[in-house]
């Protein structure tokens, strides 16, 4: 169904924007796309839509502004039903389990990976990316037990952790190239490299994903020092 | 059939356990509250139920447990749907959530910037958290709760952490009454209904509970 009164605006590099884009593909609705500027100027529209927090993704419907990647998605969810696809699970306890994931991926998962990028010192750094591998092991536990053997967090498709998470694998390439260390490896976590692959290719995915090395490239014009993994392993 | 057991892994201290037991308390529904000894050492349930964080609250549905204490508000919304505590719209649900995740992104460690701090108070950390008041209430408005004219999720999100107020105001040396009195009168307002009333602990005890929590980490 075609909305003529969609628009987002975001950065193409953005995870948390893309978590939106992907979720307005999955319920197949058309947006006006409004890139930002950012770091270096905000538009007006987004100071005035975002004036808590100033920052990208802002879902704008209507006239009414959404904010927060997290509960952007349950909107779409929300307003946008198809029961083909349903990001959130129907039952009420799934869906808790979906939103304990997708917050552990936003709270702790994906603030560790910034640290990995950009944190102020070697030790931090150091730190960070421990907590990463960490982390990766506990969401592949997480990808066993709510997938039920399909492929994807949300089961025969893609849902609300699988958009949460998903969104990050980009970015996670960035640092696996930069650090020359696989964070995601058939080794530790087979379960997570054939989910990762699946996601990728996912119609509603693939053709909004950036690009890893124009990722990688803005990464290092913005900052990004990730440290090369070292030969000590533990 | 048998009775649905709600038990919660508590702290009586812990806004966050308050929030799960006010919404149990808004539905009507009897569970059984398990005290944990948070210094002395976590129960086997507490470390088995909640193994990522560690931490209450856990509410436990005939023994399914769920963590983290918006999370739980909202599963025992859409459990027991009477009365609602969000909103009907998309959209006023956004916004209650929007609130809700702010809240729980400021307003409780600026309440620790402020008790944790050993001497002065830095001015900083008293106008963050200030700051933070005043936001909410211009989000609040006119209206007499967050979301239009029924209590609801975003008041039972933030209706807690207020009985940590009076430390914070005792310690920082200024009071919420004073510096945002709107903010003030809703929570007056929402301590007045039972739900909350049976809740949340006297602030004074709340305090008793800061003071020995600051020697215990040497800050006095």
């Amino acid at each position: 169904m075609a909305e003529s009164n969609v628009m987002v605006l975001g950065t193409w590099a953005s995870p948390f924007v893309l978590r939106v884009k992907i979720a307005l593909h999955l319920k197949s609705v058309n947006y006006e796309n409004h890139e930002e500027n950012l770091p270096e100027s905000k538009s007006d529209l987004l100071l005035k839509s975002n004036p808590v927090y100033k920052k990208v993704p802002v879902l704008i419907h209507g006239h009414n502004p959404i904010c927060e990647s997290l509960i952007i998605v349950e909107y779409i969810d929300e307003v946008w039903t198809t029961s083909a696809s349903s990001i959130l699970p129907s039952d009420a306890y799934e869906r808790a389990q979906s939103r304990f994931w997708a917050a552990y991926v936003e709270d702790k998962f994906s603030t560790a990976l910034r640290r990995v990028l950009f944190g102020a010192t070697e030790e931090d750094k150091r730190a960070a990316m421990a907590e990463v591998s960490e982390g990766i092991v506990l969401l592949e536990e997480a990808f066993v037990k709510l997938s039920k053997g399909k492929a994807f967090f949300g089961g025969e498709d893609i849902g609300f952790v699988d958009i949460v998470f998903g969104s990050l694998l980009e970015w996670i390439e960035v640092i696996e190239k930069l650090s020359e260390m696989k964070l995601i490896s058939e080794a530790k976590t087979p379960g997570l490299v054939q989910w990762a692959d699946c996601f990728s290719a996912h119609e509603a995915v693939k053709d909004v994903s950036p690009d890893v090395d124009k990722l990688v490239e803005y990464a290092l014009k913005i900052g990004a020092r990730v440290l090369k993994a070292t030969a000590a392993t533990n | 059939m048998s009775k649905a057991k709600l038990v919660i892994l508590d702290c009586w201290v812990s806004p966050f356990c308050m929030r799960v037991k006010i919404a149990l308390n808004e539905k009507g529904l009897e569970y059984e509250a398990q005290a944990e000894d948070l210094f002395g050492g976590k129960s086997e349930l507490l470390l088995s139920s909640n193994p990522i964080y560690k931490k209450v609250p856990v509410f436990l549905h005939d023994g399914k447990p769920l963590c983290e204490s918006s999370i739980i508000v909202n599963y025992i919304d859409e459990t027991w749907s009477s009365p609602p505590l969000l909103p009907p719209c998309s959209y006023g649900r956004a916004q209650a959530r929007f609130w809700a995740d702010f809240i729980d992104k400021k307003v409780f460690d600026a309440c620790g910037n402020i008790w944790r701090s050993k001497g002065e108070v830095p001015v900083e950390a008293k106008k963050e958290f200030i700051e933070i008041l005043k936001q909410l209430e211009e989000a609040l408005g006119d209206k007499d709760y967050f979301i239009g004219t029924t209590f609801g999720f975003v008041d039972i999100i933030l209706i807690p952490l207020t009985s940590w107020f009076f430390a914070v105001e005792k310690i920082g040396g200024f009071t919420v009454e004073a510096e945002c009195p709107k903010f003030s009168n809703w929570m007056k307002r929402c301590l007045q209904r039972e739900s909350v009333a049976k809740v949340v602990p006297p602030p004074e005890k709340v305090y008793e509970f800061v003071l020995m929590f600051r020697k215990m980490q040497g800050i006095d």
